[in-house]
């Protein structure tokens, strides 16, 4: 009977590492789970052009891309919610697949059935060792946005000057700063700063809320800092306004309340 | 080498600030070609660009289901006039050495048996005749990207067997006017807005290469137009060889929703069958379709779908007699006295895991005027009438992998109204069916191959010249290929 007892409980708790261990190799957005078994076909039809078939970014077409590919092994993601270091969660991942990335070869994967994303995420987990060992950090909070006024945009360039943003971005942020030219990524590469008059979006995100996150997680893997911990909320969200009114291709509150004020 | 000022900030191990500063600065092909028979295709009814897959880094695979079925994301891509939306669309970020250019040829093997021939040497008229052989597809040589963010065009240049070329497509495409995806216009030749499009049909050979429903006119029955007692040499000769497979001119207006799943468009086009040079009259045809797709959980993407085209057909034209004398010829464009014809039905794709299933129906009428050829001042003779045939077909693809596909197809036509009273009922009504599969060697971004095996065969009542039913077969091989 004892021995029966152990048995059952040996069994018991294999049978639950096992679901533990798939639970953690699954992707979860939301009520969405995704397989990694369905997701394999997919990534092969969708994504290992470029980020290859060991998701290590050397796809066929990869020595053409600029920037290149996302290196999966090494488990660092540009756009995250969660805090500089840690792994992004699923829906970080979802999110990014979905909106796609601005200025690089990434497509918006939005046309894909949200079922078919989710398992390829799964299957990209899979190629980083991180996954497996460790959990996604907790996702930043973001605290309420402050009005926008001239003050507000006026401490947003004492923030930009302050930390220095404009030795890459630029003072314009034109992404032509000083140091712009010197600047590399985690692979050694060459990057250039982001240019924020050149399109109306950024590439974790296009409203305010996103462009917040993206400045208190940074960008892992470039050069681009996170500023958790480094600014107050109302810092924070100083600079997000005063950064909005850099892209002047965009009409926006922010530009409106600048060009209110006589200010080009 | 480089080195690093700060190498603890790239947030792998949770570094804070991440500036990073660097200083410095087979052989068992021919066994299975002679196996099969082949048939010459017009490669204009493929649509396959690998030019785009050069300047994507994309597999093929990712826009084509097999190429050119197209995906989701191929439609996607396609509808938001072949831009990916990164801010990197417009040329000026292209490498100068890419070249918007992809070619497309079907060498092959094929045998083609009409069963009714019309020939001098039978004593009913038609007998059996049957040719195969090796044989090759005439090319297109596709152009096609964006000219400016927003700004799209395909230029078509496209030959039949012998080389003779024309332009299949050509058209600029204003995409997300007012930055909207529901605002796109497109002027030139094109495709009709097929959801279910002929040019990306995955079968080849003469028979099994076109869709039967895209392209049915009503047949003339020899035997009863002679019971008319009409004799004008006009008379019995359509005014228009309109199919809704055939490329168009005009300009077209669409719209889509951010992923696809709802997308529509209206055209006005030239009543002239995409005829360039304005051969026929004034007037213009009009298309129209709309689609909704909906997310049936395991079952996957479905999509249901509407269309109708409303065309006209010039029954009359001004004359003139040539300077020698002679016949009087119609001078081309002073068409007139139009009279209409239309192309009304639904379509679904349907997806079941591996398997899509794509059932296509069409209702359609023409005037007789029209299928006559009767001048519109004149009255229909007794016992003629306006023509009405329904189109039904459904086409089913088995993918088994990025490298396999199958495909089946049954096609059926049913007069609901012969142009003739005394006609039999079924007179002209026909059945296709046609099986095929696609095999893809290599799925890359830079070019593509399929072998394909394929058999079709058309059956039609009461059409040959000695008024028997009539049945063409074609068995092919091909080496479809783009690059």
């Amino acid at each position: 009977m004892r021995d029966s007892i152990r048995i059952w409980t040996c069994l018991s708790g294999l049978a639950l590492g096992l679901a533990s261990y798939s639970w953690a190799q699954d992707s979860h957005i939301g009520k969405l789970t995704g397989h990694i078994a369905a997701g394999k076909d997919d990534f092969a039809r969708n994504c290992n052009g470029c980020h290859g078939v060991r998701g290590d970014g050397k796809g066929t077409f990869a020595q053409y891309l600029d920037p290149r590919p996302r290196d999966y092994t090494l488990g660092v993601f540009k756009c995250r919610s969660t805090p500089t270091g840690t792994l992004p969660t699923d829906e970080d991942l979802y999110n990014t697949m979905s909106r796609g990335i601005v200025t690089a070869a990434m497509p918006s994967w939005a046309s894909l059935r949200p079922e078919i994303r989710a398992d390829v995420i799964a299957y990209l987990k899979t190629f980083c060792p991180r996954f497996k060992t460790e959990k996604p950090g907790t996702p930043i909070g973001i605290p309420a946005e402050t009005a926008v006024t001239i003050a507000d945009i006026k401490a947003g360039a004492e923030v930009y000057r302050k930390m220095e943003c404009a030795r890459c971005h630029g003072a314009e942020g034109r992404g032509d700063g000083p140091d712009a030219p010197t600047l590399i990524d985690i692979k050694k590469r060459p990057i250039p700063p982001y240019d924020f008059t050149q399109t109306e979006r950024f590439k974790c995100g296009t409203t305010n809320a996103e462009l917040y996150r993206t400045l208190m997680t940074g960008m892992d893997g470039t050069p681009m800092p996170a500023y958790l911990g480094k600014l107050t909320p109302e810092e924070g969200w100083a600079l997000v306004h005063f950064v909005r009114t850099l892209q002047t291709a965009r009409k926006s509150p922010e530009r409106k309340v600048l060009s209110a004020t006589g200010t080009p | 080498m480089a080195d690093f000022r700060k190498t603890e900030n790239w947030g792998v191990t949770g570094g804070n600030r991440s500036r990073i500063l660097k200083q410095g600065g087979s052989a068992g092909f021919a066994v299975a070609l002679i196996a099969f028979l082949l048939l010459s295709i017009w490669p204009e009814k493929a649509t396959a660009i690998p030019a785009f897959a050069r300047k994507t880094g994309m597999r093929c695979a990712a826009c084509h289901e097999a190429w050119p079925k197209l995906t989701s994301v191929g439609q996607n891509y396609k509808d938001n006039g072949y831009q990916i939306g990164n801010e990197r669309d417009s040329p000026v970020y292209q490498s100068p050495l890419y070249w918007a250019m992809a070619a497309r040829a079907t060498p092959q093997w094929h045998s083609e048996l009409n069963s009714a021939e019309a020939t001098n040497q039978a004593k009913s008229g038609v007998q059996p005749v049957k040719t195969q052989g090796f044989d090759i597809s005439g090319m297109d040589l596709w152009m096609a990207g964006t000219i400016s963010k927003d700004i799209t065009f395909i230029i078509l240049p496209s030959s039949d067997e012998y080389g003779n070329f024309h332009f299949e497509s050509m058209w600029v495409r204003f995409d997300n006017l007012l930055k909207s995806r529901w605002l796109n216009v497109k002027a030139g030749r094109f495709e009709l807005d097929h959801v279910v499009s002929e040019k990306r049909i995955l079968t080849l050979s003469q028979v099994g290469g076109t869709y039967q429903t895209y392209h049915y006119l009503p047949q003339v029955d020899a035997k009863a137009f002679a019971a008319t007692g009409v004799a004008s040499g006009e008379l019995g000769t359509s005014r228009t060889s309109f199919g809704l497979g055939d490329n168009q001119l005009g300009v077209e207006v669409m719209g889509h929703s951010k992923n696809d799943y709802t997308r529509a468009s209206i055209s006005v086009l030239t009543s002239s069958d995409g005829a360039v040079n304005l051969p026929t009259s004034k007037s213009y045809d009009t298309f129209m379709t709309a689609s909704r797709a909906f997310d049936i959980g395991p079952l996957g993407l479905q999509r249901v779908g509407a269309f109708s085209y409303i065309g006209r057909a010039p029954t009359r034209y001004l004359t003139q007699t040539p300077g020698g004398g002679g016949t009087p010829v119609e001078i081309a464009g002073s068409g007139y006295g139009n009279k209409g014809f239309t192309r009304t039905g639904g379509f679904a794709l349907l997806s079941v895991k591996k398997l899509d299933i794509v059932p296509v129906y069409t209702h359609a009428t023409e005037s007789a005027f029209v299928a006559l050829g009767i001048p519109s001042n004149e009255a229909l003779p007794a016992g003629v009438n306006s023509p009405v045939w329904n189109g039904r077909m459904v086409e089913f693809f088995y993918t088994q992998n990025l490298q396999f596909i199958v495909i089946a197809r049954y096609e059926d036509i049913r007069n609901a109204q012969q142009i003739f009273s005394k006609s039999a009922s079924d007179f002209g009504d026909l059945d296709a069916e046609t099986i095929a599969f696609r095999w893809y060697p290599f799925t890359h971004s830079r070019a593509g191959l399929a072998i394909e095996p394929e058999y079709a065969k058309v059956h039609q009542m009461g059409v040959s010249a000695a008024g028997t039913n009539q049945t063409l077969r074609s068995a092919f091989i091909g080496l479809d290929f783009a690059f």
